[in-house]
């Protein structure tokens, strides 16, 4: 792939940040919008790109791989780019949910759309990069890139408590990211006598000729499992999410909740995993009673909410349970049922933020008490919730349901006991998804509901509120019925570069 | 003394190798002369001298930068120790020195002030900083830090008709005194006890810092000499603001001007790290034993302190300063660590970069912004800046976020670099102790920004009267401010040549 006359990954990285830097230097807005459309567009088109073209049997190598040099190769640094079965679901994702989120924003006529236009191009290129980075400097890097933005997006253009929402999820995120970075830095240190590096392919024949001593394992994956597990939402630090993604301007929670908050996850599987095998396994019991505590106590804090985005938020973190369960098993099976789940859980979540808002827009409120009935004045968009809804519980057809069933059956070998805990979560999902849909779309309106009504009726989705959601759902449907698209290249590389994944002989252990 | 010794003496004097400093004094007193010279509608031309001298000088020792070591490494007798790194600290204090004339400009148009002593001053300790930075005998340490602190203590009250800023003035001019007076008595008992020459090593010229490590090296356990050597320390812990020696900090920051506030937070702390990096690798070096667990205690009370103490402040000058104070904690990690680890100088030295950076843009923006009266800079004075002045909000959030340690800004490598160090180094307790203080930190800068930027709902803008919000930005300022805002993202994902310097130390 060498001969290619551009680096398609540093293009998709590149054309955002580009277009981004056009808007501040203070392009007109007429202009910054129709490159805004390139600068989503662009990293969309080379994630399917990447996805037609993938190699099938990749191994542990790197597809569309590229080094550039920073400056820094003294440190053992450099910008290094590529994706292997891991990333490459990922990367799509980002592709595909910035695309919508992309879309979504130009259409909502936002205050001072064009600095809100920037701030999302600058989101969008930081996660490119998080997944086409195979240097865990710039991974890191490229998160904080995306994340800066999230803070301000959240504070200028955010809904209710803005100000205190914004405030708490910089301080817990930044805590989340020093944890990680602590983590990070003791591998590089750790990575062997003399030549010691941030890069991950390096890092990886490192360690594997000689390994991290057990116990600093255990300490460098503690640091690692929360630092990363803050960012992901692992309760008990999980209260950030819920009032961010409350608080958050739709494109930010779709691009935040469907996106960047996998890096965590990401991060736990290209790095902690292969690299510190032995901690992972010392940690996965911790991590399993944690994660139930994502699946069954937000689970039920999730049914409890009254506003629409709050659930959401708490949906969002109840699902990272699975993803958590899931890495807990350490076997390849969870491991790879986890990225299918990344994949689909992001696709449909950005879906119901996007949804969310546009429900908002008609209702002009978020408690769900006070709707009723919108399925009459807006079939299509009563559709394309239901739909993501369905997606959500983890419903057969749709993507979600291959990552949550792979992950159960790998749970069943981890353990039957968290295999039923996990699966009852299932059920709490149903009851908050459906009790949603129904308290939005049927039943009788309310009085307050018919007020609002008559002074703005409410119509059905727009078009342009309708091509970003036919993306998602699209998405969330091919992969649903086409899982192998996705899981083979998966498959190709964990089983090259995931040898220490060994179930059977962990289970026995247990 | 025989003649023939002062002779013998003066045959090492190598005046060109002390070229920058030389201009520099001579420049400092071309600006007195222009002033009588010139007639009093010219007057403007002087802070333009100032600043195209340096810059002279500037480029000068960037085309030179390594040319200068052909010849032997210390020169005056052993005065003076020219070095690589002693290049990279003349050129930022030269940096610094420009930022300074370049805010004094802004800030002296809105006081009824004598306008050119305040170059001749900012000059002149420019010179004796980059004398200070190399060098390698205590008699030359203290002579270039006396004429830094002197030249410190009127620029600290120069606004005179100010009652806060005589009272910096007063308080810093205690302070230093004391710090001085440890700083000398400690001299003078490393000078006695090394000077015995019945005692193994014992010098004649026991305040040559080579002759000095000799002798230390000799006497492992020398009660006198590690009172000498505590004394020392705890006199440049003064300069750098280090706990427990940083309570004049806030006041003395509030109250100087804030161009001078700018030079302390950044010229005459990275002076304090120079020497305190000196002393601590050369000739300290082998009372590591007493002088690395010191500075760690220090250090990681100087972050939670500078952090916490941060976090309650609503006037900017003073919040900044006591955020600088965690900052010098962060680099005292730095020092302590480049006992094991050769990275954390150059570490050291990124982290003085990008601290240069984002610390003058932050200046900056608060130089613009200042009121008549200029020791009266709140946080609510920012309300609604970023819908006013969207320019200066930007330069003071990339400023804020490089200090904070946001990627992809230039402090955040910095801190990488120094964690990595550290880590290297084996300090984990130190490290925890950081990235607990990197934070907390943010919540006093995010803090800050967020009161910029963010929309403060029906509540009237304090900030119209009396600030200078509403004042045109001058050219040469914005070009300034576009400079070191560009320059804090460049070096924080492109080092590029910068770092390569770095991290080859």
């Amino acid at each position: 792939m060498s001969t290619l006359p551009l680096d398609p990954l540093l293009l998709a990285i590149a054309t955002p940040l580009a277009v981004a830097v056009a808007i501040l230097l203070g392009l007109p807005k007429r202009h910054s919008i129709k490159l805004a459309y390139v600068g989503f567009a662009v990293p969309a088109l080379v994630g399917l790109w990447c996805w037609a073209n993938f190699p099938a049997d990749l191994g542990a190598k790197y597809a569309f791989f590229s080094r550039y040099s920073t400056g820094l190769d003294g440190l053992g640094i450099t910008l290094a780019l590529g994706l292997n079965g891991v990333a490459l679901p990922m990367f799509v994702l980002a592709g595909l949910v910035g695309f919508a989120a992309g879309v979504y924003a130009i259409q909502s006529n936002a205050e001072r759309l064009k600095i809100y236009l920037m701030l999302l191009l600058v989101m969008q290129a930081g996660l490119m990069g998080v997944f086409a980075s195979v240097d865990v400097f710039f991974f890191y890097f490229f998160h904080e890139l995306a994340l800066i933005p999230t803070f301000i997006m959240v504070g200028v253009w955010g809904g209710r408590d803005r100000g205190y929402a914004a405030m708490k999820m910089t301080i817990y995120l930044t805590a989340g990211a020093m944890l990680s970075l602590l983590g990070l830095i003791a591998i590089y240190v750790k990575s062997g006598g003399g030549g010691q590096t941030f890069d991950l392919i390096m890092l990886r024949e490192a360690l594997a000729a000689d390994p991290i001593g057990v116990a600093t394992q255990k300490h460098i994956f503690g640091l690692l499992l929360f630092g990363f597990g803050i960012l992901v939402s692992l309760w008990p630090f999980h209260t950030w999410a819920p009032l961010g993604y409350g608080a958050a301007p739709s494109s930010a929670a779709m691009l935040h909740a469907g996106v960047l908050k996998k890096f965590g996850l990401y991060g736990l599987i290209q790095i902690a995993l292969p690299l510190l095998p032995e901690g992972a396994k010392d940690w996965a019991r911790v991590l399993a009673w944690l994660s139930l505590g994502n699946v069954l106590v937000v689970g039920f804090i999730a049914i409890a909410q009254r506003d629409l985005k709050q659930m959401l938020g708490y949906s969002s973190v109840m699902h990272m349970g699975y993803a958590f369960l899931g890495l807990a098993c350490f076997s390849v099976l969870g491991v790879g049922g986890v990225v299918l789940l990344m994949v689909a859980h992001g696709l449909s979540v950005a879906l119901l933020f996007l949804l969310a808002t546009s429900i908002q827009q008609r209702t002009h409120t978020l408690d769900l008490t006070e709707m009723g009935g919108l399925a009459q004045k807006a079939p299509v968009l009563a559709a394309f919730f239901v739909a993501a809804t369905f997606a959500s519980i983890g419903l057969p057809g749709l993507a979600n349901f291959w990552g949550e069933l792979t992950i159960f059956v790998a749970l069943w070998h981890f353990s039957p006991g968290f295999a039923a805990a996990a699966v009852a979560g299932v059920v709490i999902s149903a009851v908050y998804g459906l009790r949603s849909v129904a308290a939005v779309f049927f039943g009788p309106p309310t009085e307050a509901l018919q007020k609002v009504a008559a002074t703005h009726p409410p119509g059905d989705l727009t078009w342009r509120e309708k091509i970003p959601a036919l993306v998602l759902l699209a998405a969330l449907l091919f992969v649903g019925f086409w899982p192998q698209s996705l899981s083979r290249p998966l498959q190709s590389t964990l089983t090259a570069s995931f040898r220490m994944l060994d179930a059977p002989r962990l289970a026995a252990g247990r | 003394m025989p003649i023939d010794f002062l002779q013998q003496a003066a045959e090492s004097n190598e005046w060109l190798a002390i070229t920058p400093e030389l201009m520099l004094g001579l420049t400092a007193l071309l600006l007195l002369v222009l002033e009588l010279v010139l007639p009093k509608s010219r007057h403007g031309l002087i802070p333009a001298v100032a600043i195209v001298v340096q810059l002279v000088i500037a480029a000068g020792l960037a085309l030179n930068f390594n040319t200068a070591f052909l010849r032997p490494d210390t020169v005056f007798n052993g005065l003076l120790r020219l070095s690589t790194d002693g290049q990279f600290l003349r050129l930022f204090f030269l940096a610094c020195s420009i930022l300074v004339c370049l805010l004094g400009t802004v800030s002296l148009a809105k006081q009824r002030m004598p306008r050119v002593e305040f170059y001749h001053l900012v000059l002149v300790i420019t010179a004796a900083m980059m004398l200070l930075a190399q060098a390698n005998h205590f008699v030359l340490l203290f002579v270039a830090l006396e004429t830094v602190t002197v030249g410190f203590y009127i620029l600290v009250s120069y606004f005179r008709e100010s009652p806060l800023s005589l009272e910096a003035g007063l308080k810093y001019l205690v302070m230093g005194a004391l710090s001085s007076a440890l700083l000398l008595f400690g001299i003078v008992l490393l000078y006695g006890v090394a000077g015995n020459r019945a005692l193994p090593a014992g010098s004649a010229d026991s305040m040559n810092f080579d002759q000095l490590r000799a002798f230390l090296a000799a006497n492992p356990h020398n009660f006198l000499a590690s009172v000498g050597i505590v004394l020392v320390l705890a006199g440049v812990a003064f300069k750098i603001g280090a706990v427990p020696f940083q309570i004049w900090i806030p006041d003395v920051y509030q109250g100087a001007p804030t161009p001078v506030t700018a030079f302390l937070a950044v010229a005459s702390k990275a002076a304090g790290f120079a020497v305190l990096l000196v002393l601590a690798q050369r000739a300290f070096a082998p009372y590591q034993a007493l002088v690395a667990p010191a500075l760690a205690v220090m250090a990681g009370a100087t972050i939670l302190f500078g952090n916490l103490a941060a976090l309650t402040q609503h006037n900017v000058k003073r919040l900044i300063g006591l955020s600088g104070v965690s900052h010098a904690g962060y680099l005292m990690i730095g020092v302590i660590a480049a006992y094991r680890e050769p990275l954390a100088v150059g570490a050291l030295w990124f982290y003085l970069t990008a601290y240069l950076l984002a610390s003058f843009a932050v200046f900056g923006v608060m130089t613009h912004l200042a009121g008549r009266n200029d020791a009266d800079q709140e946080l609510d004075h920012y309300a609604n800046l970023a819908r006013e002045q969207p320019f200066l909000a930007a330069v003071l959030a990339i400023g804020l976020g490089s200090l904070a340690g946001i990627p992809p800004l230039a402090g955040f490598m910095g801190k990488v670099l120094i964690f990595v160090a550290a880590f290297k180094a084996g300090h984990y307790p130190l490290l925890a102790v950081a990235i607990t203080g990197v934070v907390i930190s943010i919540y006093y800068y995010f803090g800050w920004i967020k009161a910029a930027f963010f929309p403060v709902g029906s509540q009237p803008a304090p900030a119209a009267a009396g600030t200078g919000a509403a004042a045109p930005i001058g050219p040469w300022f914005r070009v300034a401010l576009v400079a070191l805002a560009a320059g804090s993202v460049l070096l924080g994902f492109y080092p590029g040549a910068f770092g390569q310097w770095v991290l080859a130390h």
